[in-house]
């Protein structure tokens, strides 16, 4: 037997999960498309790393369950998580157990971008896009179809290119017609790609870094630290070097992992279920009409029953129990 | 066939609907006059009153002209509004003509803006209201409304400092609700008088925590513009979300203040932040600045700036906030309300400030 805490980081594109054992090691992960479905795709990730422990014939104690990411309430409730914490939390104590002389985080995932500004091991500044999605994952995937690349490849074209094109990026959309009319004068896929990598750092930086040292050691992470293309934007522009761990994506995972074990002092084991597979979640969404906020409500039943009730600005709205 | 009633509105502000509706009250002829308190705020005022606007006026504007149209949909046929030292000044005009051009019937009536004071206007505004009305009267009844508002003011901001470290959880809420039911109705100076002493008894009685653990709670100063400091349903209620999370929250910005003490106190807070700034730059942007400086003075682990989208004052005030930040090394964040805010981003935000200010406490605390 050994004592085991689970951290799951449900995003909007991708959901990620790991397993680590009492050192903080990762001993489990998972990572997959979270593809609308977050009830889905958790069922999925806790299967497969409970088919990593079987196969490495380790028997689990839990003895903590953290979820981060946009939909960490519902999955929280699902999973009867014993911490629900926020991305950007978890975000900076993963990559701290792994870098303690972190200094900057760079994270770009699918709709939203963070920086993180750390100081003797503690966050003492922070960011995070607001209003617009432009220098975001999801950019870069809509321009990658329209270009016709698989996003996979998307760094490697970007890395061919001598003369990245220059792209007017502050708005998505705009970038967009910028970058048709400059493949229609003539310019190279390569370049163009390499250009979108470029428009993508450029925007991070100045919606997010205005005013802040970037200072190393800098790490970059979520999802859009795969790209190499992204990287050697960043590392050109910012003329530092840029450390991406191999588990990069993970980084939000292991930190509520880490979370759920530095709460748990005691190490007491909590029960868990790994057949969730087999258990049947239902959400259904309303709108409570108890005055003219409307507010939008969602409740969670686990075979049939009601067990969670979220998105109510007053007790009107809930059913039994909230947890926040 | 009698003639018809004027029914009497205006747009919400916190709970200063209280005094405004007190100097109605006590000043207007019932036979001729209704008083309209604006439904309360919900999202539908915000939509309705964003369609009528501009798409990139500041929201205060928004919300303003959401208080009107709902009004107005119930039967609101006088409309009052002030001004002030930004585009609040240009509120008024721009208002009436887009609520005329909805085919809206009403009379709108600008009290004061911050350019100009004009008694008489007042007066005859409010002749119109009740002709017997004597200037005596009035000067009396806004003495007793001003009087409201001070004593408002101090009971709110008292409740505000302490509401965290009440030991019963309900105690301010019932004592602020009765309070402010008894405060609409007063019609003497004396009544108030005795009023607010038992209020501010029960007030001072109510239970909170030791001292000692007072000082482990974490401390938050909240600066910037006015309309989302004092409006909680326009800042998405962040005092109370704050104080749901054990965080002890001041902020300076009150009518009180804004009226009264204001005026008075630019050149001390110039001189107490003559590092930073040498001028002032408009509306509450040197506020800003100063009380920031005050609030890290004071011992705040942190400072949240808030401003509706398309403040400009407040949008003057960040880059030099900025500097303090890094010259004081404490956190300050900067929220944007919006028309189009989501709340769950805004929940993210507040939840990772308040993370960090508590790591680190604590890591100061071992060290």
């Amino acid at each position: 037997m050994a004592k085991c805490y689970i951290g799951v980081d449900i995003g909007s594109i991708s959901t990620k999960g790991v397993i680590i054992d009492e050192d903080k090691n990762i001993i489990a992960s998972e990572y997959l498309w979270t593809e609308g479905d977050p009830i889905n795709a958790v069922k999925k990730v806790i299967k497969s790393l409970k088919d990593t422990l079987d196969s490495k014939m380790i028997v689990p104690e839990i003895c903590g369950i953290g979820t981060t990411g946009s939909a960490r309430y519902l999955i929280g409730s699902i999973l009867g998580a014993t911490i629900i914490k926020n991305e950007i939390t978890a975000h900076a104590i993963g990559t701290l157990s792994k870098y303690p002389d972190t200094r900057t985080i760079l994270e770009i995932g699918g709709q939203d971008s963070k920086l993180i500004i750390i100081k003797n091991g503690i966050v003492v500044d922070y960011a995070m896009n607001t209003l617009c999605a432009a220098g975001t994952g999801a950019f870069l995937s809509s321009q990658a179809k329209r270009l016709g690349v698989d996003i996979e490849d998307l760094g490697k074209v970007a890395n061919l290119s001598k003369n990245p094109t220059k792209i007017a990026a502050r708005c998505t959309v705009f970038a967009e017609s910028d970058l048709v009319h400059k493949a229609q004068i003539g310019h190279s896929k390569e370049d163009i790609i390499a250009g979108i990598c470029r428009a993508v750092v450029q925007n991070y930086l100045n919606n997010l870094a205005k005013g802040k040292k970037l200072e190393d050691k800098i790490i970059f992470q979520g999802g859009v630290s795969k790209n190499i293309g992204v990287v050697k934007a960043f590392k050109d522009e910012l003329n530092k070097e840029i450390y991406v761990d191999e588990n990069s994506h993970l980084m939000g995972a292991l930190g509520i992992a880490i979370i759920s074990k530095n709460i748990n002092k005691n190490g007491n084991v909590i029960d868990f279920n790994f057949d969730i597979q087999d258990i049947k979640f239902k959400t259904i969404g309303r709108q409570c009409n108890g005055c003219s906020n409307n507010c939008e409500i969602v409740s969670i039943y686990k075979e049939e029953k009601l067990i969670d009730t979220m998105g109510a600005r007053c007790e009107k709205g809930y059913g039994i129990k909230q947890i926040s | 066939m009698a003639k018809k009633k004027y029914i009497i509105s205006f747009p919400h502000l916190g709970n200063y609907y209280v005094p405004i509706y007190n100097l109605l009250n006590n000043t207007v002829d019932k036979n001729l006059c209704e008083i309209m308190i604006p439904k309360k705020m919900t999202l539908r005022t915000l939509e309705v009153g964003s369609k009528a606007s501009p798409e990139h006026i500041c929201s205060p504007f928004k919300y303003n002209m959401g208080n009107f149209i709902e009004s107005l949909e119930n039967g609101a046929n006088v409309l009052i509004q002030a001004g002030g030292g930004c585009k609040y000044g240009y509120y008024a005009e721009v208002q009436k003509q887009i609520l005329e051009d909805m085919g809206y019937n009403f009379t709108y009536i600008q009290l004061f803006s911050s350019q100009k004071l004009d008694i008489n206007y007042i007066y005859n505004s409010f002749k119109m209201f009740n002709p017997k009305l004597t200037i005596i009267k009035l000067a009396y009844n806004f003495l007793l409304a001003f009087k409201i508002l001070f004593i408002l003011d101090k009971f709110e901001e008292y409740i505000r400092e302490n509401m965290v470290y009440q030991i019963n959880n309900i105690d301010f809420l019932k004592l602020h609700k009765d309070f402010l039911n008894e405060l609409m109705e007063v019609k003497d100076i004396n009544k108030l008088n005795i009023l607010k002493k038992v209020y501010f008894k029960k007030m001072y009685n109510v239970k909170l925590v030791s001292q000692d653990i007072r000082d482990k709670y974490i401390k938050i100063g909240i600066v910037g513009e006015l309309f989302s400091s004092m409006e909680p349903f326009s800042s998405m209620f962040i005092e109370k979300k704050l104080a749901e999370m054990n965080v002890k929250t001041k902020r300076y910005t009150t009518v009180t203040y804004l009226l009264f003490k204001k005026g008075f106190s630019q050149k001390k807070l110039l001189e107490e932040s003559k590092n930073y700034i040498n001028y002032q730059f408009g509306a509450d942007g040197t506020e800003s600045i100063a009380h920031s400086l005050e609030l890290i003075n004071m011992g705040y682990d942190g400072i949240i700036h808030i401003k509706p989208f398309g403040c400009t004052p407040e949008i003057n005030a960040m880059p030099i906030l900025q500097k303090i930040s890094n010259d004081y090394n404490i956190p300050i964040m900067y929220i944007t309300f919006d028309s189009q805010m989501s709340e769950e981003g805004f929940k993210t935000r507040l939840e990772a400030f308040y993370d960090m200010i508590k790591m680190n406490k604590e890591k100061k605390h071992l060290a």
